[in-house]
Formats: C-alpha cells, structure tokens, sequence
C-alpha cells in the first residue's frame, strides 16, 4: 500500500452552516494565474498537470514518460508544453522562474525524462497528456489529464481507472476493491472530523473489480486521515492531495 | 451577500456605498474568499509587482519568444519614445512600449499575470501603468484601478466568455480592452458612470475581432495586438472622461459580444486554422516552427 500525505499545519474547523462547498469566482481567476508563459493551457496548466501526477505517484520520482495527444502534441515544443510539465513533475509551481530550465534540472538531479505523441482517441479533450511516473522505489503510476484553459486542469484517469477531478480542493483518493462499505468508512471518517464534502465520486471497472474513490474538500483534511483510511480493509492504495 | 454579476450591479452597490466601483469589487471579494481585506490587498499587490517587472523588463531587455517569431518590439518602441519620435504622446506610447513588454516577457517563457489570459497579458498593465505614472498615482491607487478591472472582467467572464477558443480574440484582449478603459477612468478620477462608460465603448470596439494566431503560438499577431489594445484602452477611457457616453449599456454589449462570438466560426477562435495562421507566410513560419516536432497519429 502507497500512502502519501502532505501536511503542514492542519486544523480541524466546526462547520459552518452558511460555508459554502464550492468556491466562488474571485477577482483572482481574472487577474491570474499568476505564471511562466505564454499559455495558460499549454504551460501554467501542463504545470498543474505534471504537479498532481507526482503528488499521485507519492512525491519522489525518478523517470517521467509524457504523451502528448491533440493540441498539446501539435504545438508542445512551442508553448514550452514540455518543459512545463517536466517542471511540475519536480515540484515547481507554475509561476517559477526555472520552469523553462527544467531540462538541465532534471538532468542534475538523475531524474530521466522523455516526450512522445499518442492518440488518446477522439473522446479525450484536445489538451491531453499520458504521464507515466516512476518513484524511487520503482512503482511506476499512469495518469492522465487535460489541461481545460486557463491554469484548470483535470486528472481523467489513475491506473487506467476513470477518474475526475480538478485539484484545486484537498483531495483523498483511494484505490480499493470494489465491495460494499469502504465508501461508507471514509465518509464516516471524514464525517467524524466534522470535514465537509464537497465532492465525491466513486468510479469502478465492473462490479467486484478494482474501484476508485475521489472526495473533495474545502478544508483541509485531518493530520492522519491517509493512514487511517489506507488501513481499511480492500484499500489498494491512498493518496492525500493539498490544493496545488 | 450582494452579488456583483452585471455593470448595473457594480453602479448600484457604488452609488449605495458612495464608493469606487474598484472598492465595491474589493469589499466583495474579502467576503465572497472569507479573506481580510489587508490579505485580499496584499495579494493584489503581488499582482501589481509582477505585472510592473514584466512591464518594464523588455524596454530594455529584448527577449526572443519560444517560437522565435517576436522579440524586441518593446525595445523598439521605447527607442522611439525616448529618441522624442513617437507621434502618439507619452501617455499613450508608453502604454504600447510597456503592453509590448509584457507580451515579449510572456512568449519567451517569462513570468507575467493572466490579466484576463496570457494571450492578452499585456493590455491592462500597458494602459494602467502608463496612465499611473502620467497622473502621478501610487501603488494604492493602482491597486484600486485592478480590482474594478477584475470586477468588469468578472461580468464579462460571468455572462459572456473570456476565453479565445469560445469567443475569439474579443473574449481576451475585448475583454482586457474594456478593463483597461474602466480602469483608467477610475485612475483618472472619474465616476463610477464613466468607468463603466469606458468598459462599453472599448469593447464595442472589439466585436468580430478573431483569434488567428500562426502556429498556434502567442506571438503573432497576440504581442502587436496587445500593444495597440493598451492605446485603444485609453482613447476609450477618453472618451468616456469626456462625458461621451455608449449608447448600447454596457451589459447588453457584453451579450453582443458572447452572442458574436458563438456565430465566429471554429477555425478563427484558436484553432489556427484560418486567417492569419493560413496566410502563405503564416502557413510557411508554422512549417518551420514545427518541422521538428513529430506528427501526432491521425
């Protein structure tokens, strides 16, 4: 079982009945993100997306194999498409200045890296990446995402299980055999640390097979919420997500 | 909570509060984040410094973009400038220089603010810095003049679009247009009426303008355009300080505008697939940009 949690300081909050679950549009969507250019899909956005697949893969990556499909392999080399998503992979933000010397840094720090172009088919968004991520252990994780415009992104699948969510909320995903009362547990926990959910999916190959559980928060999860959910019984694997 | 969702919106919660359209966007900010207004400033402020380094740095600086099709242009204008050539006024050519600026510092992968996108990064800090300087106004009241032009980007996001691949170049640098009006009126010292005077003319302006851009890159004709949008920002806010009024409101130019753009076929809003980006020389710089890169499976 993989666990990868990313703290800081975490405080429990009372609910607060008028708290609203979902955020409201700021002056800050307008005059933001701040971000290396020159695109907001094709360099803040692959940045995001390479940030999330090395926080889902358990934060210390050693090999990084990206596909490009549509869009995003047409007109990679010229957005900087590459480099921004090598950069997310080694943790920058998409406003760091080394974004566009992210080559040279993974090169200096032993991480090996390489670009290709695939065909995700004609469902998958045109600004779509297949990312294969390994750690230093030697797990490799597939993720895929889309970069939706203006620095949103979304994460469409782990593992080859259909998931769907932004990464903009704290997030707890568990990968988990598909049987009756996980679902129930992790809610239960969260409800137990007064954790208000915003938004919850559970997605699954076929019933009794392998099942994804994606729930989304606007507060921060409690110190210790990913051991104690990657200890129930049928869960694979756990991942905590800060907002990135 | 009051919500701030049309032009109408913002005058009203101005005239009830006696205040700047820019305040009103503030104070409903801090509450719709549950933010301190310091912190909520404070952030904006960040905002501020970063687009005045991207503003300044290409004077100075010529910077090649990614794809190799701009770099320089602000360094040109501003020679111009400072050589005493330029035929448009201080105000108004520095405003170009500084747009120019920006938009070199963003196709060279440098750091600058979406302001509403990258691709028109340029226009709302080219205007309100120039303008800023001419007046003589500190950061306070830059600060001011971005939350209105984050409340006017707000409406047109809201009811409208600010995106190129769903509105065309309207939604983007229309949209920044019409911000950089409001906000050089409210710099200015005009009222509330008059920003939103401004916001409507600008954009009025704007309606039909395609994204066409060669390669699909940001460069060309995004960089030049943003440089003339921080000019036409400041003729409208002219206009508007004049006491010359839009005869179509403001909230029914920006339904025009998202109305226009659904009509824009596909193949002018982003896509590179008309216009410009299929002229014969633009056909041939996307050749050269991406012979190199290897050809996704059809």
């Amino acid at each position: 079982m993989c666990f990868a949690a990313y703290g800081g300081i975490i405080t429990l909050s009372t609910p607060q009945e008028e708290q609203p679950a979902v955020k409201q549009y700021s002056c800050f969507d307008v005059l933001g993100p701040v971000m290396i250019g020159p695109s907001s899909s094709h360099t803040a956005g692959a940045c995001r997306l390479g940030q999330l697949a090395r926080a889902i893969s358990g934060g210390e990556v050693s090999d990084a194999r990206f596909y490009l499909h549509g869009s995003f392999a047409a007109t990679f080399r010229g957005h900087g498409t590459d480099r921004a998503l090598l950069a997310g992979v080694l943790g920058m933000q998409p406003d760091d200045e080394r974004l566009p010397e992210s080559f040279a840094i993974a090169r200096s720090l032993g991480v090996t890296y390489e670009f290709s172009t695939v065909d995700l088919g004609e469902d998958a968004h045109p600004n779509s990446v297949s990312m294969h991520i390994r750690d230093s252990a030697g797990t490799t994780t597939h993720i895929t995402g889309a970069s939706l415009g203006a620095g949103k992104v979304k994460i469409t699948s782990i593992d080859g299980l259909m998931v769907d969510f932004s990464g903009d909320y704290h997030t707890i995903i568990t990968l988990h055999h598909d049987r009756p009362g996980i679902v129930a547990r992790v809610s239960s926990e969260l409800a137990a640390h007064s954790v208000n959910i915003a938004f919850m999916k559970v997605f699954r190959e076929q019933r009794g097979s392998n099942a994804c559980m994606v729930i989304e928060s606007d507060q921060s999860f409690p110190e210790g919420l990913g051991r104690v959910v990657s200890q129930i019984p049928g869960v694979r694997r756990t991942v905590v997500l800060e907002p990135i | 909570m009051q919500n701030l969702s049309s032009g109408n919106d913002l005058l009203r919660r101005a005239a009830e509060l006696g205040v700047s359209i820019g305040k009103v966007v503030e104070m409903h900010e801090a509450e719709s984040q549950q933010q301190d207004i310091a912190k909520v400033r404070a952030r904006m402020s960040r905002v501020l410094s970063v687009m005045r380094e991207s503003a300044t740095r290409g004077l100075t600086e010529p910077r090649q973009s990614v794809g190799r099709l701009i770099g320089g242009e602000a360094k040109h204008m501003n020679d111009l400038i400072e050589g005493g050539r330029a035929l448009s006024g201080r105000t108004v050519s520095r405003a170009i220089a500084l747009a120019l600026s920006v938009s070199e510092v963003n196709a060279s992968m440098g750091k600058i603010v979406a302001a509403p996108t990258a691709g028109s990064c340029g226009i709302l800090p080219g205007a309100v810095l120039s303008v800023g300087e001419a007046l003589g106004k500190d950061d306070s009241d830059l600060i001011d003049a971005l939350f209105l032009a984050a409340g006017i980007g707000m409406v047109i996001g809201k009811n409208a679009t600010l995106s190129g691949a769903e509105g065309g170049c309207q939604a983007e640098c229309g949209a920044a247009c019409a911000m950089a009006a409001a906000a050089c009126v409210q710099l200015a010292g005009g009222s509330p009426e008059q920003c939103v005077h401004a916001a409507a003319l600008a954009l009025k302006n704007e309606l039909g303008l395609v994204c066409d851009p060669i390669a699909g890159l940001v460069e060309v004709p995004c960089a030049k355009r943003n440089g003339m949008k921080a000019a036409e920002a400041i003729a409208a806010a002219d206009m508007a300080l004049a006491g010359i009024k839009s005869v179509i409101p403001f909230d029914e130019v920006v339904a025009a505008m998202y109305r226009i753009g659904k009509l824009i076929p596909v193949s002018l809003k982003e896509t590179s697939l008309g216009g410009l980006a299929i002229t014969p020389t633009g056909t041939r710089l996307a050749h050269e940009i991406h012979k190199n890169a290897p050809h996704p499976d059809i």
